[in-house]
């Protein structure tokens, strides 16, 4: 009897196993079915949703018109409208206001000055966060001043904050709306996820053909890029508050505008913050990407310094937005923790007018002393040609025991695993990731997911999409080999704790651009590059979900084994894994989005996949392939994710913990 | 004749309680009749399929949650009205009904005589604004404002001038004693500074009905205990209509004048806290009470008998004593106690009876 039940539990995964095994011997025998054999997709199968995706943009912008006046046409006025505040603050931070161009160029007033800037900046950073935020200002800052990058900086900083400012506005909108009409949510979140997936190099062409070549284009496709987290965190926020303080909130009699307005978004406040933190370091990673559609600064910096293979100075310009990054992160997190820990009456922020008297004050002062508008360029620094020269001596010295690991990881590991991923019969992969996702979850997902597959299919992409899915497996395997005993190791140490969020978040923190410049100057071009790169970026999920996972096991359930007996390992197998199981898969999957969205950026380095093609599409400005490949890598990480989350859902509730 | 039915009888042929006589003259703030909550059916739904007739079992199976069943009961100005119950006995959707806080199914609920089951909900605003002040478990406190401006947000919220809210503010502050925090924010307070904010802040608008829900279940027992004393302090000079929920039936006995017993959903029993122990309705109830020293309840109103002599030797007890209270006293006293009430001699304890019921004989 109990035989039969335990048979009983195990049939899904039985009779699946046995399907998938006479699928994989009717399709290598090149049996035919309906005339086609079942490894490759058959011709008629693939539509031309390339072409029809890209008229149908073209039509859009160039055909349909509102009135008398065709899409394009608004658009590209919205942008011109758009472009305003951005070039004022751009004037007002980094470029002071001009007239007349090259020999004839007048300055008729100077932006703020540096000293002013950085100087409010570090006052700010000490009533925030105390000496030591004030310290990685000061040191930040300095490092953009002294190594010339101050001015571009600021262009980027000017973009940020039009970014910031729109989007955080944009997502507590959609946000609140979700918050309050269950419809608008489900839509909301439908189209978020989807936007979250797909690359960001798919908003470019698209954003391109609608607005332009220019700084409002590039602000108008990061604000699509950096909107969702804050749709999402606005409406976790807002559903986060307390029951009691909204019940307080109707019974002291507010309207539904106080109510929101007055009690629930205050209350809300320290989740939003966190979601504007979110935004901001969105906006900051974006930066390199939005200069190839005419975004200045830094991040033009950068990407001319990796066209022209000038690493040294693509590093320098990258550490310029690292640091502009890392203040940035580092000031909005200590404003979230402020909110949270609860206010102090004792801590008054510093009046305003002190900020304005000391931003002021140092650009009068410019007037008369004209280092204090941009450093003189006698006087600064520079490490680029320290690090051009290290490449080459680590080129020079090493490059038979790094060509030989490349060598045989290409040949011995990752082109077989490609080839065979790319020698697959869609039909079995189809019915595989079917099969799967009934198992886990029932005939809805299955549906969900065959249909995603089938899509893929359909598009034309098939192989590009395998190698896609070849190079997100090889960088999840390294990342999870590495990331996970490390994340034990961490976990089971708490003087290490510590130190190694400070690094993760600092490792999440640089754009994803910067991951690609040691792997390019050590391995070159190819797949190797960029798998190394994808791992290195995709590693810092791995890493946290362990940790978190083993950190949040009751330490009451690890002591009932410890004093059952328990040698250490033993508690580690019987008690710590299971229950950190689902949040392992969680972190598993967050691994997984992390590399697919990297995927796009590897490209750069000349891989063969769907980031490829998107790549392709973006320089080519083809609409249509570069909407559909992007939709493409968004069609398997949302396989993957909903297969994973799927699997965890399952154990948890196995677990009986909520999720 | 059972014991229970006795002691009873001497309560009701004693002496009727003053409190209770002038309670019936009171006006009725609150009236609830036939008040249910069911979670999961529309009201339409419910009458349809006559939900005042079906079982749990047959709630179940339309997939329904009958929270609150059948609730009636009348509550007067100036009357500390106790609801209590054990965690899921459905008290707290009751007290959300009350305050509209839910839509009940079925049933109705007058507040001065208005009905409010079917309130628009500007009139709820305006019942809200200037009737119902309540007090939360945890506090429910804004995080992002000071004291004073927890204070005075209900009336900021209507619109009072800033002059006048500040005012009134202050007032409340040194009310419940926070005289010197009034700039602080709620995280640097303790739990029983947060709920004496939150005790303020519920009188800031002068509501007539005074709802505490569960308002020192989160608290320590010392402070609880404070905070109890605080509410009876409160109420002596304000004389609100107050409605308020616990699961303790220690507390309950303590502030209530009538505590209503909650079950599985249904009130089971209305009473005074001394009827509920010598008459209990169920055996719920009966199990509930049980370990309640009657001596903590009873009054020596309650037992003693009517004077026969004005010159009783020793010292005298008063008419609204516990037993428990006047404890040492029956020892060293004679065999009868005199009895006074605003100074004049209304009755005699009888020191054997006193003894009985301090050894919580229930006869």
């Amino acid at each position: 009897m109990i035989k039969a039940m335990r048979f009983a539990m195990h049939t899904p995964w039985l009779v699946f196993v046995l399907l998938v095994l006479v699928l994989f011997a009717i399709s290598s025998n090149s049996v035919s079915l309906f005339g086609t054999n079942l490894r490759s997709i058959p011709e008629f199968m693939i539509l031309p949703l390339s072409d029809w995706a890209g008229n149908a943009l073209n039509w859009f912008a160039r055909e349909a018109s509102i009135g008398s006046l065709t899409v394009q046409t608004i658009t590209r006025n919205f942008a011109e409208l758009v472009n305003w505040p951005i070039t004022a603050l751009n004037m007002l931070l980094a470029d002071g206001i001009v007239t007349g161009a090259g020999f004839n160029k007048h300055q008729l007033m100077p932006p703020l000055s540096w000293l002013g800037l950085s100087s409010a900046l570090v006052l700010y950073s000490y009533f925030l966060g105390g000496r030591r935020l004030a310290w990685l200002s000061a040191i930040g800052t300095a490092y953009l001043v002294f190594f010339g990058l101050w001015q571009h900086a600021m262009t980027t900083l000017a973009s940020v904050i039009m970014c910031v400012i729109v989007a955080a506005g944009l997502g507590l909108f959609i946000g609140i709306a979700s918050y309050r009409a269950e419809k608008v949510e489900i839509a909301s979140r439908v189209v978020m996820n989807v936007m979250q997936t797909v690359p960001i190099f798919s908003y470019l062409v698209p954003t391109l053909l609608l607005f332009g070549y220019g700084p409002s284009a590039a602000l108008l496709a990061t604000v699509l890029y950096a909107l969702p987290p804050m749709v999402h965190a606005t409406v976790l926020a807002l559903k986060s508050v307390p029951t009691e303080i909204r019940e307080y909130g109707e019974i002291a009699g507010s309207t539904k505008r106080q109510l929101l307005w007055k009690v629930e978004l205050p209350a809300a406040l320290p989740m939003l913050t966190v979601g504007l933190n979110q935004v901001v370091m969105m906006s900051l990673n974006m930066v390199i990407i939005a200069s190839m559609i005419g975004a200045g600064g830094l991040g033009y910096d950068v990407l001319r310094a990796l066209r022209r293979l000038d690493i040294g100075g693509g590093l320098e310009a990258g550490m310029g937005i690292v640091v502009l990054a890392v203040i940035l992160d580092r000031i909005t997190q200590a404003a979230a923790r402020r909110q949270s820990a609860g206010l102090n009456h004792e801590v008054r922020s510093p009046r305003p007018w002190l900020y304005l008297l000391i931003i002021f004050g140092a650009t009068g002062a410019s007037f008369l002393l004209p280092a204090l508008q941009f450093w003189p360029e006698k006087m600064m620094l520079s490490t680029a040609p320290f690090w051009n020269e290290s490449i080459s001596f680590i080129n020079q010295h090493f490059f038979d025991q790094m060509e030989a690991l490349r060598n045989f990881s290409l040949l011995h590991i990752m082109n077989p695993f490609r080839d065979f991923l790319v020698e697959l019969p869609f039909v079995l992969v189809l019915l595989t990731l079917g099969g799967i996702a009934y198992v886990l979850s029932g005939i809805r997902l299955a549906a969900i997911v065959m249909g995603m597959t089938a899509f893929i299919a359909v598009s034309g992409f098939w192989e590009a999409a395998m190698i896609s899915v070849y190079l997100t497996a090889c960088s999840v395997v390294i990342a999870v080999l590495i990331g996970f005993p490390f994340g034990v190791y961490i976990a089971s140490s708490p003087r290490l704790l510590k130190p190694a969020s400070l690094l993760l978040d600092t490792l999440q923190t640089l754009p994803t651009f910067i991951y690609l410049l040691p792997a390019v100057m050590l391995f070159r071009n190819g797949d190797f590059s960029a798998l190394i790169a994808i791992a290195c970026y995709a590693i810092a999920p791995a890493i946290r979900y362990t940790i978190h996972g083993l950190r949040s096991v009751p330490e009451s359930r690890i002591e009932a084994a410890i004093m059952a007996g328990c040698t250490p390992t033993q508690v580690f197998r019987h008690v710590k894994i299971p229950s950190a199981y689902p949040t392992l898969l969680l972190g598993l999957n967050q691994t997984i989005m992390m590399a697919l969205s990297m995927l796009v950026i590897a490209a750069l380095v000349g891989t063969r996949d769907l980031g490829q093609e998107v790549y392709i599409a973006l320089t080519r400005a083809e609409t249509g392939n570069g909407i559909i490949a992007g939709l493409g890598i968004a069609a398997i990480a949302l396989i993957s994710d909903s297969l994973l989350k799927a699997w965890a859902a399952k154990k948890q509730h196995q677990l009986g913990v909520k999720p | 004749m059972t014991n229970a039915s006795v002691l009873e009888m001497n309560l009701a042929g004693g002496h009727l309680s003053a409190p209770a006589a002038t309670q019936e003259a009171r006006e009725t703030i609150l009236s609830v009749s036939g008040l249910w909550k069911v979670f999961g059916a529309s009201e339409k739904e419910f009458n349809q399929a006559n939900g005042t007739q079906l079982s749990d079992e047959e709630f179940a199976a339309h997939g329904w949650t009958a929270a609150v069943k059948d609730a009636t009961f009348d509550v007067k100005q100036g009357e500390i009205f106790v609801i209590m119950g054990l965690s899921g006995s459905g008290k707290s959707t009751l007290i959300r009904s009350l305050t509209r806080l839910n839509t009940p199914t079925a049933g109705l609920l007058e507040i001065d005589g208005q009905d409010i089951t079917h309130a628009t909900p500007d009139k709820l605003l305006e019942l809200r604004r200037k009737s119902l002040g309540m007090v939360f478990q945890n506090f429910a406190l804004l995080p992002n404002r000071t004291v004073e401006s927890n204070i005075s947000f209900p009336l900021e919220i209507q619109g009072i001038s800033k002059e006048d809210y500040s005012a009134r503010a202050q007032e409340l502050v040194d009310l419940v004693g926070l005289r010197g925090r009034e700039d602080h924010y709620p995280a640097e307070l303790s739990g029983g500074q947060q709920q004496r904010v939150g005790i303020a802040r519920s009188l800031a608008t002068n509501p007539k009905i005074w709802v505490l829900d569960e308002p020192f279940s989160a608290l320590d027992p010392l402070i609880r205990n404070d905070l109890q004393d605080e509410v009876l302090r409160l109420q002596a000079t304000l004389h609100k209509t107050v409605i308020f929920i616990t699961h303790d039936l220690d507390e309950a006995m303590k502030i209530a004048d009538r505590i209503a017993i909650m079950e599985n959903g249904r009130i089971v029993q209305i009473g005074r806290p001394e009827e509920l122990i010598s008459a209990p309705a169920d055996d719920y109830v009966k199990r509930f009470v049980s370990k309640v020293p009657l001596a903590k309840v009873t009054r020596v109103k309650h037992i003693m008998s009517s004077a026969s002599t004005q010159d009783l030797p020793g010292p005298s007890v008063s008419a609204n004593d516990t037993i428990a209270e006047i404890g040492p006293l029956i020892i060293d006293a004679g065999t009868d106690i005199p009895v006074t009430e605003d100074g004049k001699i209304v009755g005699v304890l009888a020191k054997e009876r006193a003894i009985r019921v301090l050894a919580g004989a229930r006869d």
